[in-house]
This record gives structure tokens, C-alpha cells and sequence, in this order.
């Protein structure tokens, strides 16, 4: 038998299903401050997701509020159909894997991980066989009898899932998981998250600030703010159609040209800062404070003048190798814009620091974009 | 996406707490007030009532004032809390410099001092004091035999200020010698590369950074001595304050004011220098300590500085074990008078103590173990009503605990008798009478400690341990009963064996509230023996039995404590 073929034994003890999860109209105040700003989402059964936002964006303390440790002020919160909002921490079945994983100094691996279902007056024997499995699944079942503080970071993190898992939780929630650990550590551990959530097939929330852990693991991102959900999609949509500037240059590089829409009559046109042109689509439409945005790929650099009426002249000030691709900074009516170029080996590269180049921004590519609530 | 919110939406009702912590928190509440706030809000109260009519008066304070030997003792009071400081200091300060800024073998020793003052209280070795300092002591004998003089160590005041300062010199001791240890190094590294050097830096850098540790050890000894009334009374000092209140309680009779205004000037000496001690310490945290290493450079000494560092440490390590010495050799002296050593020895004390007098034991065992329970269940349930709940006023609870800080034994004793002495029992005795009664008050004096003891155990586990029990599927009770206690067991365990040890020995409350020999605790026992020169060897007897006690105790304390963080250290 494969590793997997005997966790896949494991795994069968183990009775998790796959629940949804709605959120409809949740505020929360700490005293004055308006830490959450009438969030709602639908989370899909089994799904993979992420709140992913700044330190202090309220994406901890919506995660606190799903597993009953803030209370909402307005709003209800649903599991599977099941309203839990009025209930306490210990009767919701939400599993709560903590930052710090907030492992029992004074118990035992195997304790640890037992202690949930000996809350729920679950038998000896079907402890014992579950915690067995629960620890087979996270490959910890040789280090039952240790104690928390003689396992190591990446150790005491897999106890932690286990403790949670093996309560059969109708949720599955993440507190940055990743935090605590070394970068290559990371992402291996990354993957056995998606792998153990694939298997178990648990509705799964996974908070963080980090685009990219976002981005490998989950299935759908709900991006957040200032207390507010900015956009919620795959990552693909976020990258590709992001909702406002926040969005846009929170997920990946951006450039953000800064200026005014100008209407004369039927005609539109966008005046930027220093006094860049550029035509407007007659049946785009625009939201309010627009600016127009692309990514560094998408624009083009080339030495004379294209043919494109959306291209324009700068100067080359910063020229940064990155491996497969070389970024450049170009100062353009007085903003720098960053655009990559992919490197290709052997090819001398034309542009130099100090070079007056063309930059052409294809209008497909580029966004109109505001910012957004709550920023 | 557009959100105004022009208003806040209607918000849901949320209760401060459970109802189990509400009750928890009306029923400490209620204890506190019945047993500190009380009693002591009564002293208060009948210091300023005019007796017979009821009416608010100061002709009390005006008579203490007028009367010479009130004045009198309020002032030796203070003389001999403030010489006691100051020799105090005398013995503390070259420790704590030789284990700071040397590297000193006898360092080890040196930090031990510091339990001395918990494991034998300064009445029990003050008449052991009296024969080996006393004017027909042992040294004085040596003394006068070959050089032909004496000194009066013990000659009246001097005698209390000697035993107070070799007893409570380790309390400036250990606060000094922290405050120095936590220095940064960087500080002396600093003055050194701007041209400072030797005693000139140590004066101008590094005692100046140490000075709120040594105001907090000071003030400390300043209020224990001030309040202390078992050592003048058994050296036979009665003009000073706390024996004169006492006094005036146990003869006159509890309608007589003046105890009650002693009491008060007590209460407001006692608020007074922890006012001095919290005013030296605001602003100035200066625990210094940067990098994990810290502390100041210490350099190896040179052969004259060793001789002179073993010296003194030899000297006052001769002191302070001085009356543990005397105490032992009189507990199996047959006779001790005019003779440097006794006239033979027998064990004849100890059989007649653990026969006769093993009520003093049972007792004391019975009452310090009851007040220790008391004051963790008490200490643990308040800090964690204010560390994890969000009830409202639950700091007043803290701070009515730790009020009784500022309360000394005698006082206490007073409010008991006034305030329960009326109450009758079912059979007609007064409840001020019952031995209960006493090991309440034992209780409150300890609770300030063991309230901090829980206090620190609580703060040091993190929250979300409780959260995680919580997530799954443990309610709040089931929480602090499988979380939170055996995390905490250490300090609470700690706190209790402080508390049964000190409970063990205290006298001051004690002397107020023991009224039968049946009843009686070992402090008491002791007490009694000394008071006749008979009672002497039996009394010594007792006294070496209570100090085994009270050590044994500060061993499995400390060794608890030592355990509990090798087991649960590092996972926090």
C-alpha cells in the first residue's frame, strides 16, 4: 500500500461532509470603530477559501466571528442551513486552527487531540480509534506520547489540524497557518493543506495576508479592506477583472495612472497629472474618481514610435533584473510606470538606463478603475 | 460596491457575562466586604465617633495627640522603623554590590538570605536575640570578660530595631540586587567610554538606575516594622504604636477609642510609605535589560578584595543565622542564664511540646492549610474574573483584595472583635470567638500575595489555549476546570504554601482573636511559653518546630515551582 492508500484508510474514519457557509449582513464595532462593514458571502460546499486583505483589514476577526468568539452586532451567519449565530464557541462544530496552534502544554500529543471528542462524551474506544486515525492523516502517529514543546513548529502545526479534524468539524477554519513557519517549510505545507482539505472534502476558510498562499491554495478569495469585502472570485478573475484599485494593486504589480476624466459634449477623454491624453471608449463604462490602470506585462516598450494612438514617451530611470523577466521603471509626463519585458537569454537587451523609450498601452488591456468602498 | 453608513445599525444586546460569573463575582464580592471593607471601615468609623453620643468627632485624635505616650510611641515607632531601614540597608548594601559587580562564589548563599524572612518570623528568635546579645547575653559576656566592655545591642529600642533589621535586610537585599541585575550593560559601557570609572560610576550611573528597587525593599521593611507587634511585645517594649493599641483593646476593652485611633494613624503610616514606594517607582521602569544576556560586567577579585568580601558576608551570615542558632541551642538547653553556652542539654522541651502542646500544632496545621485554600480559590477565581471576563466593576474586586495590604494584623483583629464580637452563635458565644473567625482573617492578610501569585499563572497562558477548548466543544467551566487550573497549578500551588507558610506564623491578628488555649495556634503557643522564663525551653522548642515547618514548606514551593516550569515551559 501507498502512503496515500493507508491515509486514504484513515481518512474514512473520519465523517466529514461538505457544508456551505452564508454570511448575510454582518457589523461589528469594537466600542466606536467599525471593524466590519455589512459583509456577506456564500461559501460553497467544500470549497477552498481564502480572506485575504492587510493587517487589520477585519479579516481575523470575521474568522473569530464564524467560530463564535466575537459576536456580531447586525447579521446572521449560517452552516449547512443551520442558523449559529446566537450560539456559543462549543456548540457551533466549527474548527478553529489558531495562529499560535494554542497546543496544551500539560497534555500529551495524543491527549490534545482526544480532548475534543472526550468533550462530546464520545466512547473510549471510538476516541482511541479516531485520534488513531486523526494522527495517521497528519503522519504524526509516532509522536503520540510527546509533548507539545518537544515537537517542532511544523509538528505542533499538523497536532493542531488533527485536534480540529477529528471533532468532524462542519467547517474548517484556517488562522494563517503559514505564519509560524520557515519559507520552505511553507510551502510544503501549503500543498498538504490542499491535499488533506481535497481528501477530507471540509468547507475549508483559510485567512491570510500573503496574495501568493492565496493564490496556490484556494479556490475562491474574498478580498478585503478597511472592514469591507472588496471582491470575491478565483484568483484568476481577481487578477484579470479586479473590482477597484485596492484589488488591482493589492493582487500583483499595477500601474495606476493618476488624473481626471474630462467630458466635452458626447466626447471623453482621461487628462492625466502630466497632461497625457488618452481617448476613452464611447460605451465603457466608468466609475466614479476613475483611473486608468495595467499591469507591467501587458504594455509594450520599443524605441520608435508604434503606429498605436495609445503610446507615449518617457525616460528609462530604473532597469531591475529579475530572472525571467527584466522590470523597468519609465518616467513618463512625470510618473513612473513599471513595465516588464520577458528576458531572453543570449539577446543583448536594447534598453538602457537613461534611453527615451515608447511605451504602448494596448486600450484592451487597460482598466478603468476607482477606489473602491471603504478605502 | 457602495456603502454608506450614515448611522449605526441597531445593535444586539450583549451580556456582560455569564450568570455563573456574575454570581461568582457578588459572592467575592460579598466575602471581601464582610471580612476586610467591613471590620475596617468599623475602626474607622468608631475612631471618628464620639463615644456615647455617635456623633463625627477628632477630640479622639486630639487626645492621641495630647497624650505624652501616644506621642511617645508614635514616635519610637517611627525611630525604630526608620534605624531599622537604615541598618538594614548597612547589611544589604555591600551584598548586593559584591554579587553584582563581582564574580563571587559566595553569591549562591547570599541569594538563599533572601528566604529568611518567610521562613522564621522575628518574634520567634527575639528571645533566643535576648540571650546571646543581651546585656547578660553570650557576646557581652565574652565581651566583658576579656576586653571589659559591653555593647547594648538589646538595651530597649535598640533591641527591636536589631532583631527587625537582621530579619527583614533581606527584602532591600533582593529588590536592590534585581534592580541592579537589570541593568543593560550597555549603561555601564556607556559611562565607561565617556570617561567614568570604579566607585565615581557606580554612584553617578548605576546606583541611580537601582534606586526604585531599593525605595520599593525599603519601604517595605519600613511598613512591616512599623506594623509589627509580636517583637516589641515579646522584647518587652510597650511604648510603641502597635503594642499600645493592642494594648489598649486587651485591657481597657473594645469601647475604648484610642485603640481605634491607633489603629487609624496604623492604616494611614502603613498608605503612607506604599504611597512614597509607588510615587519613587512611576515613570522610572527602568529595567533596562536590552539583549537576552544584560546585567552589569562582573570582574573576578583580587586577593584583598576576596578577604574582605568573605568577611563580610561571614559577618552578617553570622547574624542572621544568629537567632536560628540561639533559638536551636535553647530549645535543648536544660538552664541558660549568665553563661555564654547552657549548663547542659536534654530534649525534655521537645516531648513536653509534642505532648502536651500538640494542640498548638494540630491547630496551626489545621487553620494555615484552610487560610492557604481560601486565598487561592479566592486569588484564582478573582483574576479570572478580571483577566476573561469584561464584567463590569470587576477591578474593584482586585483592588478591594489587594487593599489589605495597608492593613495590619492588629487592626484587623480589632475590626474582627468589633464587628463580629455582637454576633452570637446559635449557643450564645460570639461568633469574633470562633477559630473560623481566625482563619478568615489569616486569609485576608495573605490574599494580597497569593491574588498575585494567580494573577501572574493567569497572565501567562495564553488566551487562545482557552479559545481552542472552547472551539471544541468545551464549555466555560469545563475550560477553566481542564485548561485553565492545571496550567495555572504551579502558581496556585506556589501561592498556597506562601500563604499556609506565613499563615502559619503570624501573630498580630492572632493575639487579637485567640480566645482559648484550645484554639490556639502555634504563634500563640509560643507566645505564651515565652512570656515566663519556664516557658522558655518548651516556647524554643516550638519556635525550631515552626521554622522546620515553614522551610520544608518554601523547599516544595520552590521545587513546585521549578518542576512547573521545566513540564510546561516552553509550549506557551
Amino acid at each position: 500500500m501507498t502512503a496515500h492508500a493507508i491515509q486514504d484508510t484513515a481518512v474514512a474514519v473520519l465523517h466529514t461532509a461538505a457544508l456551505d457557509l452564508h454570511i448575510e449582513g454582518v457589523n461589528l464595532f469594537y466600542g466606536t470603530n467599525h471593524v466590519l462593514k455589512n459583509v456577506n458571502l456564500d461559501i460553497k460546499p467544500g470549497e477552498f477559501f481564502a480572506f485575504l486583505g492587510p493587517s487589520g483589514c477585519g479579516k481575523t476577526t470575521l474568522l473569530r466571528l464564524i467560530a463564535g468568539f466575537n459576536t456580531a452586532d447586525t447579521g446572521r451567519v449560517r452552516v449547512g442551513g443551520r442558523d449559529i449565530t446566537d450560539l456559543p464557541p462549543w456548540k457551533r462544530d466549527v474548527g478553529l486552527v489558531f495562529q499560535s496552534y494554542a497546543l496544551w502544554p500539560h497534555m500529551s500529543v495524543a491527549r490534545n487531540v482526544a480532548f475534543g471528542l472526550e468533550e462530546r462524551g464520545v466512547k473510549r474506544a471510538e476516541i482511541q480509534r479516531r485520534v488513531a486515525a486523526a494522527l495517521e492523516i497528519v503522519g504524526l502517529s509516532h509522536l503520540a506520547e510527546r509533548r507539545p514543546s518537544q515537537l517542532s513548529g511544523g509538528q505542533q502545526q499538523r497536532v493542531a489540524l488533527a485536534r480540529t479534524v477529528v471533532i468532524e468539524p462542519k467547517v474548517l477554519l484556517l488562522d494563517e497557518p503559514l505564519s509560524n513557519l520557515d519559507a520552505k517549510m511553507r510551502v510544503q505545507v501549503r500543498r498538504e493543506l490542499r491535499d488533506l482539505q481535497q481528501r477530507l472534502g471540509l468547507t475549508t476558510i483559510f485567512v491570510t495576508h500573503d496574495q501568493e498562499e492565496a493564490n496556490t491554495v484556494c479556490d475562491r478569495i474574498a478580498v478585503m479592506n478597511d472592514g469591507v469585502v472588496q471582491q470575491v472570485g478565483t484568483p484568476v478573475e481577481l487578477y484579470e477583472r479586479p473590482a477597484n484599485l485596492f484589488v488591482a494593486t493589492f493582487l500583483g504589480t499595477a500601474n495606476v495612472l493618476e488624473g481626471t476624466v474630462v467630458t466635452s459634449g458626447e466626447d471623453r477623454h482621461f487628462e492625466s497629472l502630466g497632461g497625457l491624453r488618452i481617448a476613452i471608449a464611447r460605451d465603457a463604462v466608468l466609475p466614479a474618481e476613475a483611473r486608468l490602470v495595467f499591469r507591467p506585462q501587458v504594455a509594450k516598450l520599443s524605441k520608435d514610435k508604434p503606429v498605436s494612438a495609445s503610446a507615449f514617451e518617457g525616460e528609462i530611470m530604473r532597469r531591475e533584473f529579475l530572472g525571467s523577466i527584466i522590470r523597468f521603471g519609465i518616467l513618463i509626463a512625470g510618473q513612473e510606470i513599471t513595465v516588464d519585458e520577458v528576458f531572453h537569454p543570449g539577446v543583448v537587451e536594447p534598453h538602457e538606463i537613461g534611453n527615451r523609450v515608447w511605451v504602448e498601452i494596448p486600450a484592451s488591456s487597460a482598466l478603468w478603475l476607482g477606489p473602491g468602498s471603504g478605502a | 460596491m457602495s456603502l454608506a453608513f450614515t448611522q449605526a445599525p441597531a445593535r444586539r444586546w450583549r451580556m456582560p457575562g455569564t450568570t455563573g460569573q456574575i454570581a461568582l463575582a457578588l459572592g467575592l464580592a460579598a466575602f471581601l466586604l464582610a471580612f476586610l471593607l467591613v471590620p475596617v471601615g468599623s475602626v474607622i468609623y468608631v475612631a471618628f465617633t464620639e463615644k456615647g453620643t455617635g456623633g463625627f468627632t477628632l477630640i479622639n485624635f486630639a487626645d492621641f495627640f495630647r497624650t505624652d505616650l501616644f506621642m511617645r510611641s508614635f514616635w519610637n515607632s517611627f525611630y525604630v522603623s526608620a534605624m531599622t531601614v537604615v541598618l538594614a540597608s548597612l547589611f544589604a548594601l555591600p551584598l548586593a554590590y559584591i554579587t553584582t559587580r563581582f564574580e563571587f562564589r559566595g553569591a549562591l548563599i547570599i541569594q538563599t538570605l533572601g528566604f529568611v524572612p518567610l521562613i522564621m518570623p522575628p518574634f520567634v528568635g527575639a528571645v533566643a536575640m535576648q540571650l546571646l546579645f543581651g546585656r547578660n547575653g553570650s557576646v557581652n559576656l565574652l565581651l566583658n570578660e576579656y576586653l571589659g566592655f559591653r555593647i547594648p545591642f538589646m538595651e530597649g529600642l535598640n533591641g527591636v530595631i536589631f532583631v527587625q533589621a537582621i530579619h527583614y535586610f533581606p527584602f532591600i537585599l533582593i529588590n536592590l540586587s534585581t534592580a541592579l541585575r537589570n541593568i543593560d550593560r550597555s549603561m555601564e559601557e556607556a559611562a565607561q567610554n565617556l570617561g567614568s570609572s570604579g566607585m565615581r560610576m557606580f554612584r553617578r550611573i548605576v546606583l541611580p538606575l537601582a534606586m526604585p528597587g531599593y525605595v520599593a525593599g525599603a519601604s517595605l521593611v519600613f511598613v512591616k516594622v512599623f506594623d509589627d507587634l509580636a517583637t516589641p511585645l515579646l522584647l518587652n517594649v510597650k511604648d510603641m504604636l502597635a503594642p499600645q493599641a493592642y494594648l489598649r483593646v486587651t485591657s481597657i476593652g473594645l469601647t475604648d477609642p484610642m485603640g481605634y485611633v491607633i489603629a487609624v494613624v496604623l492604616i494611614v503610616v502603613s498608605v503612607l510609605a506604599m504611597w512614597v514606594s509607588a510615587l519613587a517607582l512611576r515613570g522610572r521602569d527602568y529595567a533596562t535589560t536590552q539583549r537576552g544576556g544584560g546585567g552589569l560586567a562582573k570582574r573576578t577579585m583580587r586577593p584583598w578584595e576576596q578577604v574582605v568580601a568573605y568577611g563580610v558576608v561571614g559577618l552578617i551570615l553570622a547574624l542572621v543565622l544568629a537567632p536560628h542558632l540561639g533559638l536551636l541551642l535553647l530549645s535543648f538547653a536544660t538552664i541558660w542564664s549568665f553563661s555564654p553556652l547552657p549548663d547542659g542539654f536534654t530534649l525534655a522541651h521537645y516531648s513536653r511540646v509534642f505532648g502536651e502542646s500538640s494542640v498548638y500544632i494540630k491547630n496551626t496545621l489545621i487553620y494555615a492549610s484552610i487560610a492557604g485554600l481560601i486565598d487561592v480559590v479566592v486569588g484564582t477565581a478573582i483574576a479570572y474574573l478580571v483577566l476573561r471576563t469584561k464584567l463590569i466593576a470587576r477591578h474593584w474586586l482586585d483592588w478591594a483584595a489587594t487593599a489589605a495590604l495597608a492593613v495590619p494584623g492588629v487592626v484587623l483583629g480589632i475590626g474582627y472583635l468589633r464587628t463580629f464580637y455582637d454576633i452570637r452563635m446559635p449557643d450564645g458565644t460570639p461568633l469574633a470567638t470562633m477559630w473560623i473567625v481566625l482563619v478568615i482573617a489569616l486569609a485576608i492578610r495573605r490574599l494580597p500575595y497569593a491574588l498575585r501569585a494567580c494573577y501572574a499563572a493567569l497572565q501567562q497562558i495564553s488566551v487562545s489555549l482557552e479559545e481552542a477548548a472552547e472551539n471544541l466543544g468545551a464549555t466555560k467551566p469545563r475550560t477553566v476546570r481542564r485548561i485553565v487550573v492545571p496550567l495555572m497549578m504551579g502558581g496556585i500551588l506556589a501561592g498556597f504554601v506562601t500563604s499556609f507558610a506565613t499563615a502559619a506564623v503570624e501573630l498580630s491578628a492572632t493575639l487579637m482573636l485567640v480566645q482559648s488555649n484550645a484554639d490556639a495556634p502555634l504563634a500563640y503557643g509560643l507566645y505564651v511559653f515565652m512570656q515566663s522564663a519556664a516557658g522558655r525551653g518548651p516556647g524554643a522548642a516550638l519556635g525550631v518546630i515552626a521554622v522546620v515547618l515553614v522551610a520544608a514548606c518554601t523547599l516544595i514551593s520552590q521545587y513546585i515551582i521549578d518542576r512547573n516550569q521545566k513540564t510546561t515551559g516552553a509550549a506557551r
